[in-house]
């Protein structure tokens, strides 16, 4: 008799395997949409990766996109470890843009260059770790799932920013339209690369993804959040205080994604609307599953993901493909990893 | 003072049968779907999908009922992929689910940007009308108050009302509970969790096709991607708040689209004084609300968010 047999542990070409495997099922899978489109197939995806690599200004716009998905995709993977599941990084990322806009304009904090870039990031950092604050104490007290409350929380954020950029941070030179007012010269990120919009976040992006590992695989507190996340009731026996645990993970988690949008205000835009963000706190979730909740796997399957929504913008350009085609292959590749990951995690016995 | 004579219009009556009508099937599916054991947070996104596919049924010449129906068979066919991957795989149901709404989503989207080009005004159909009941809807105040609706809004409470007998008083009903509460024992019994499972998800899903198509084909007249705003989320929140059963799940949908309601009227006689966003927040953080007052009281289904597998305990 056949059966399923869960495996000790994976080795790494499955591990890699994986996700390679559920993005090529995906794209296949999306190709079926894109011929009733009228496309042709094979064509749409060469223009797909011309899109996002094909020039100088293709290739830094997607390295510009894959910055946010990074730290959203971070903000996931960290919580996800420890089984803390905050599906509000939408909303963080919007608290978080909004504390650096406000702290960043002239009415602002007064203070020189060199302090004003990472206090903002810290600033915008706090604001994403308060609004997961929220529903983790709401579960640690009350007993109240976090998937529904940080989802719910996403729609209050949006409608707060929407309610302060109609306010009391309202540009009156925006011939009233909805945004902030911009920050100041000094808030502005440098850029990465002359005549592009591609800015230090990248580094920041990257830099703390690395971080992130050698926290999770160096340290006690990261063996106790792993522990936490596998087996709650044996770490907790084991001493290790899981209340404590899961609000150092939540301050991690809500201020990775606050800090993804301080970064999308001081990089790119310079203000706030209420469409700053295509998704990228969602997204993070399917960057997060797609690198297996590995920080630096984070940093790749970012990369593919902006490569997707960049790519597809120049394939609907020229074929006429509706650009709704990179959301359909991005959300299409989580439920193929999920089932990627349950092949590579079981073993068939006889 | 003009707060209060709100409650003496039979608009605002009136509009709260129309509101709760998606959130009426949209809890009922989640609700059905928990009861036999799963989570299904795919729910937002086949809401959006059967607004998009019940309004293009009728758009493209179908008739109103051929549009719901449309919209319920769109909705089981995403609660197949989520049964599968969740109860014979037993994925997780938080990240499946999750990852069917953002693919339906997406999937709307782009069917609709397909299907009709981009225009500066969103094409129409012509709604569901109101159902004249003889007698009823010519009743003073309470038939302008309840008894002129669109047939979907009847169909809803009605299902809510066929659900909870169903539930509690039938043979089908008490293996979906035994399935939700202990699908080992229900095996025990001769029932097989994994069918029992599979069938609640796609009705229930059926459900929030229906409630979804509610919005374009007898709210509104037209489809506008984010239509869907967060009604999915509100009815996972609702089934906590009635405790998993459908007529409080009713109950807690009519309560829910009173406030709304209200608070629509509300912002009318305020005015500029309060920014409308304040009243815009109000229906997610009354839902965050609900979760709280009942996350203690409420009887969780014992076995949700646990997959079965057969020899295991």
């Amino acid at each position: 008799m056949m059966r399923l047999e869960r495996r000790p542990d994976i080795p790494l070409s499955l591990a890699l395997s994986a996700p390679i495997g559920a993005v090529v099922v995906s794209l296949a899978l999306a190709g079926i949409l894109i011929a009733a489109a009228g496309a042709p197939v094979w064509e749409a995806y060469q223009r797909l990766f011309l899109g996002a690599f094909g020039s100088r200004l293709a290739v830094t716009e997607t390295l510009t996109r894959t910055t946010p998905l990074i730290l959203t995709g971070l903000a996931a993977a960290v919580a996800f470890r420890a089984r803390l599941w905050n599906i509000g990084g939408e909303g963080q990322f919007y608290v978080g843009a909004l504390a650096a806009a406000a702290l960043g304009s002239e009415a602002g904090l007064q203070l020189p260059g060199y302090a004003l870039v990472p206090v903002l990031m810290i600033a915008g950092a706090i604001a994403g770790a308060i609004l997961l604050l929220v529903p983790l104490l709401l579960r640690l007290r009350f007993g109240v799932d976090e998937v529904v409350t940080t989802l719910l929380l996403n729609f209050v954020a949006v409608l707060f920013v929407s309610m302060m950029i109609e306010g009391p941070v309202k540009d009156p030179m925006a011939f009233g339209w909805p945004q902030s007012v911009p920050i100041v010269g000094d808030a502005i990120l440098p850029k990465l690369v002359l005549r592009s919009r591609l800015h230090i976040g990248l580094l920041v992006g990257i830099g703390l993804a690395i971080l992130t590992w050698i926290v999770q695989s160096r340290t006690v507190f990261g063996l106790e959040s792993r522990a936490a996340g596998l087996n709650p009731r044996a770490a907790a026996f084991a001493g290790v205080s899981l209340k404590r645990i899961l609000m150092t993970i939540a301050c991690i988690s809500g201020g990775f994604a606050g800090l993804a949008g301080a970064i999308e205000v001081m990089g790119v835009k310079g203000y706030v609307t209420t469409d700053l963000s295509p998704g990228f706190g969602y997204t993070g979730i399917v960057v997060a599953m797609l690198a297996e909740l590995h920080p630096v796997g984070v940093i790749v399957a970012a990369l593919f993901v902006a490569t997707l929504f960049v790519g597809a913008d120049g394939m609907s350009r020229a074929l006429g493909v509706p650009s709704f085609i990179a959301d359909v292959i991005v959300s299409l590749s989580l439920l193929t990893m999920l089932v990627a990951l349950f092949l590579s995690n079981f073993r068939i016995r006889r | 003072m003009d707060a209060l004579y709100i409650f003496a219009s039979v608009g605002l009556w009136a509009a709260i049968l129309r509101i709760a009508t998606p959130l009426i099937f949209g809890t009922l599916g989640a609700l059905m779907s928990e009861r036999a054991g799963v989570l299904n947070l795919g729910i937002e996104g086949i809401m959006t999908f059967g607004a998009m596919i019940g309004w293009l049924t009728v758009y493209h010449g179908g008739d109103l009922w051929l549009g719901l129906l449309a919209a319920a068979v769109a909705g089981g066919v995403f609660g197949i992929l989520h049964a599968l991957l969740t109860v014979p795989l037993g994925l997780s149901q938080h990240v499946t689910g999750l990852g069917i709404t953002l693919f339906a989503s997406s999937l709307s989207y782009f069917i609709f940007r397909l299907c009709v080009p981009v225009s500066g005004t969103p094409p129409t159909i012509v709604p569901f009308q109101v159902l004249h009941i003889p007698g009823l809807s010519d009743l003073p105040f309470v038939g302008e108050a309840v008894f002129r609706q669109t047939a979907p809004t009847y169909l809803a409470v009605i299902l809510a009302l066929v659900l909870a007998y169903v539930l509690a008083r039938t043979p089908l009903g008490l293996a979906i509970r035994l399935v939700g509460e202990n699908p080992h024992a229900a095996e025990s019994q001769g029932l097989d969790p994994i069918r029992i499972r599979i069938g609640a998800i796609i009705f229930g899903s059926s459900l929030m096709g229906l409630g979804g198509a509610f919005l374009t084909l007898s709210a509104f007249n037209s489809f506008f991607p984010t239509m869907v705003q967060g009604r999915g989320w509100v009815s996972i929140a609702l089934v906590v708040f009635a405790s998993w059963r459908p007529e409080r799940a009713l109950l807690g949908a009519l309560l829910f689209a009173l406030f709304d309601a209200y608070q629509l009227r509300l912002q009318q006689i305020v005015g500029k004084a309060v920014p409308y966003q304040v009243f815009l927040m109000i229906p997610y953080l009354m839902s965050i609300a609900a979760l709280l007052v009942m996350a203690r009281r409420a009887r969780v289904p014992q076995a949700l968010m646990q997959p079965f597998r057969r020899g295991e305990r």
